[in-house]
């Protein structure tokens, strides 16, 4: 692997950019491996790497059946934070971050992290109520989470119009840990990274059963591309996972929902941070490239169309325009959708699936894309040991059952 | 947006309506009997069908009644939908 440097860059640019090389392989699958993981979005590839770097698993492939980070990991808003309420999940989203603070250079490749700070409004009674007990649960739980008067939060957001609205801004809950990273350069320092420690990684392959044997084991999956045998599966395919879940007769509490997101014109810096509005639902950033990058809900319903309904995204931009005034006259350049697997509790799903051999990492529902890291850590644990990181050993597929549920719905109001 | 065809209304656009989850789950006979596994499915476990999925959906801003429908989820494309108490359409019956 070539490793990047800013001499490096440097010497490309003034070479006219020639010389660079493909950044991973696009190997044939071989017959078998020791472990594949299903999905090659950013939780996918990152648990690849993770099983080849940490626990020396490198004779392993990812199975993705478009292109790498064509699903959630292409299409999200990028938002990164971990102010969740319980302890179980701030632990976990907290991995992640710190995760995120040294991941550029543990990849050796920019993933563009920026912690600018996340500020969630409030805007009814109700709202500084529940905002005022993360930012305490938080600051017990050694997070950093604090709460902001209007002033304060449009001093940390000048465009912030926190008075002049159908729903007055009463305060805010800023972390400050918080912030964007660079959705594809993390499924691209992934994939990289991976790749030069041995992993294959196998585009447009789709999973199309899972193969097990007389004790119910897994012993490989069949795929567009053929038969391939592994006694390990790892399956981190979002919105899709009940469909290949259902191979292997293993059923979960996921729904698939569309979540869609937009983008403007490119402008100039203008926005600071990242502001997010679960009551008057919409969040908004501004991303290097210089688009606004505007989050909006679910749909209704249950799809798998990645697409949504334009009053969807209409609502978004109307708080938008009342949050931020200045940028009623912009245009917005794309929208798209994503399909979100979301579970009762809006709590992943990372463990064993009562089918030998077989782990499953689902349900991030709206707010997956922040998880990247740690989920993708905690799960290539588990896939190695056969058991738990002691971080994802509340969430697993039987609390639905035993009534451990780890309810965080407050937390994903709107989307996260 | 969708629009969707109440049984009693006729067509009407989506914000009329509320979504109201995969349709026929049974609730267990006798509750104080179900067990464990009973209750998981019954609460959480969903059929979440890529293709074609049973589902209830309420015309809250018109007649105010829940009725159910057919749509395929690779389309969003309703394919039929029907009134509480009435089995679903069979496959044969319901055109792409």
């Amino acid at each position: 692997m070539q490793r990047f440097s800013g001499l490096w860059l440097l010497r490309r640019g003034l070479a006219g950019q020639r010389g660079w090389q493909p950044q991973w392989r696009h190997p044939d699958p071989k017959p078998a491996y020791d472990a594949l993981i299903v999905g090659g979005g950013g939780h996918g590839l990152g648990t690849a790497y993770y099983l080849a770097s940490e626990h020396r698993l490198t004779n392993i492939a990812v199975l993705e059946k478009g292109w790498i980070g064509s699903g959630n990991t292409g299409r999200n808003t990028t938002i990164i934070r971990s102010n969740y309420l319980f302890p179980e999940s701030a632990a976990l989203y907290d991995h992640a971050v710190r995760l995120w603070e040294s991941l550029s250079q543990v990849l050796n490749y920019n993933v563009m992290f920026s912690q600018r700070g996340v500020l969630m409004l409030a805007h009814t009674v109700h709202d500084m109520q529940v905002a005022k007990r993360h930012v305490h649960a938080n600051r017990a739980a050694g997070v950093d989470n604090e709460w902001l008067t209007p002033p304060e939060a449009r001093a940390f957001c000048p465009l912030l119009n926190i008075g002049d609205i159908r729903y007055p801004v009463l305060g805010a809950a800023l972390q400050r840990r918080g912030g964007t990273a660079r959705h594809d350069a993390v499924a691209w320092g992934y994939a990289r990274a991976a790749d030069a420690l041995g992993v294959d990684i196998i585009e447009n392959c789709e999973v199309t059963g899972i193969r097990r044997n007389a004790q119910g084991a897994v012993e490989g999956v069949e795929t567009t591309r053929g038969t391939i045998r592994a006694p390990r599966i790892g399956v981190a395919a979002a919105g899709n996972t009940s469909v290949v879940l259902k191979m292997a007769q293993v059923e979960l509490p996921l729904e698939s929902y569309p979540l869609q997101a937009l983008v403007s014109e490119p402008v100039k810096p203008v926005f600071p941070c990242v502001v997010m509005s679960n009551t008057i639902h919409a969040y908004i950033s501004q991303s290097d490239k210089g688009e606004l990058v505007i989050g909006a809900g679910t749909d209704a319903y249950t799809s798998y169309t990645q697409r949504g309904g334009p009053h969807i995204t209409s609502h978004a931009l109307e708080a938008i325009c009342e949050l931020f005034p200045m940028f009623r006259r912009m245009r917005m350049l794309r929208c798209w959708g994503g399909i979100v697997d979301v579970t009762p509790d809006r709590s992943p799903i990372i463990g064993k699936t009562g089918v030998p051999g077989l782990y499953v990492n689902c349900g991030w529902g709206t707010g997956g894309f922040k998880a990247t890291p740690g989920s993708a850590h905690v799960f290539a644990w588990t896939i190695a040991r056969d058991e738990p990181h002691p971080l994802n050993a509340p969430f697993t597929l039987e609390r639905f059952r035993d009534g451990n549920l780890i309810d965080e719905a407050a937390a994903a109001a709107v989307a996260h | 947006m969708l629009l969707i065809e109440c049984p009693w209304c006729g067509e009407r656009p989506e914000p009329e309506f509320v979504y109201g989850g995969q349709a026929h789950v049974a609730r267990p006979r006798v509750p104080a009997e179900a067990s464990a596994e009973e209750w998981t499915r019954y609460l959480y476990l969903r059929e979440n069908s890529r293709g074609v999925h049973a589902e209830r959906w309420r015309h809250t801003h018109g007649c105010g009644r829940f009725f159910n429908a057919l749509r395929d989820t690779t389309s969003d494309q309703f394919l039929a939908t029907y009134k509480v108490g009435e089995a679903p359409p069979s496959p044969g019956q319901v055109s792409r």
